[in-house]
């Protein structure tokens, strides 16, 4: 990634223009080629700088009201193979292994479910608990009860 | 919100065209005109539906650093601590979550050193402490939700 492409990164980080010929808009706003333009996005989407470009959704206006962030203490040894599984559960919308701080958080299997009424949400959570089976050693659900702030990725 | 919308929402998830024109490619495909797809894209982002639209960038693979961090804030601290932590244009996300770890937010820089001032500013600032819980592996992510 170089300057250029950090100037367009900058650009963009509020959104694409939404004009008919966005990246001739936006080509104009940094004094580029149009074709230079969409050059660089297309290697940054390869390269997987940009991930995609699209919409990002507001689950509580989709009626997707029982975001939880299910938290699960599992052995370190399989912690791999059991993120993987249940990464592939197809409600699944993220899935890490992040650090415990214990002895206050033993949770290291982060996985986030997305349910329109608390029934599917607990469905969801029963069934990434029946992959884990025992070697899940404790679980928590933190239902997320307000988006205080939702703008992606800025730099200053 | 309509099927139209619905559909707008659904397909502009899953990626969006680099080419000279490319609301009329995505119009055409939604059986819509170029001028319908910009209105409601407009009205949907206004409303809130969509939250943003545009290059959705990895932050990771540009060399910077992504976390996930939560704290512990006193119930009656909570509208304060909320500003101190949001006006810090580093923080991506940051949500209301039901547990003593009741604020968690997710922070990118661009370099993991600023990872780190920033937590310490936040510390400093807020004078909570700051749970770090940065990534150790990913195995999914796929940010779709069906409208």
């Amino acid at each position: 990634m170089d300057a250029t492409d950090r100037r367009i990164m900058h650009a963009t980080q509020a959104g694409l223009p939404l004009t008919p010929e966005p990246y001739q808009t936006l080509a104009g706003q940094l004094n580029l080629s149009t074709a230079e333009v969409m050059r660089r996005l297309m290697a940054m989407q390869d390269s997987g700088i940009i991930r995609r470009i699209g919409a990002v959704p507001n689950h509580y206006k989709l009626g997707y009201r029982f975001n939880g962030m299910t938290v699960w203490d599992v052995p370190d040894g399989q912690i791999d193979e059991l993120g993987r599984q249940v990464g592939q559960l197809p409600f699944v919308s993220h899935c890490y292994h992040r650090p415990r701080h214990l002895p206050e958080w033993p949770y290291n299997l982060f996985a986030m479910v997305h349910g329109k009424t608390q029934a599917e949400a607990d469905r969801q959570i029963r069934q990434i608990a029946d992959v884990l089976g025992n070697q899940c050693h404790g679980n928590e659900v933190l239902y997320s009860t307000k988006i205080l702030k939702k703008t992606g990725f800025r730099s200053r | 919100m309509d099927d139209i919308d619905r559909n707008i929402i659904n397909t502009l998830q899953a990626g969006f065209p680099i080419c000279d024109a490319p609301y009329f490619q995505v119009a055409e495909s939604l059986n819509i005109s170029e001028t319908e797809l910009l209105a409601r894209l407009k009205a949907l982002l206004a409303k809130g539906f969509l939250t943003r639209f545009g290059p959705l960038y990895n932050a990771e693979q540009m060399g910077g650093a992504l976390t996930l961090a939560a704290i512990k804030v006193p119930a009656e601290r909570f509208e304060e601590v909320t500003d101190i932590i949001n006006a810090f244009p580093e923080v991506a996300h940051n949500y209301a979550r039901s547990h003593e770890l009741n604020m968690w937010f997710v922070l990118a820089t661009e370099t993991p050193a600023q990872q780190q001032q920033t937590i310490s500013a936040i510390e400093g600032q807020t004078g909570l402490a700051v749970y770090n819980m940065p990534k150790l592996k990913e195995y999914f992510v796929n940010l779709k939700l069906e409208a």
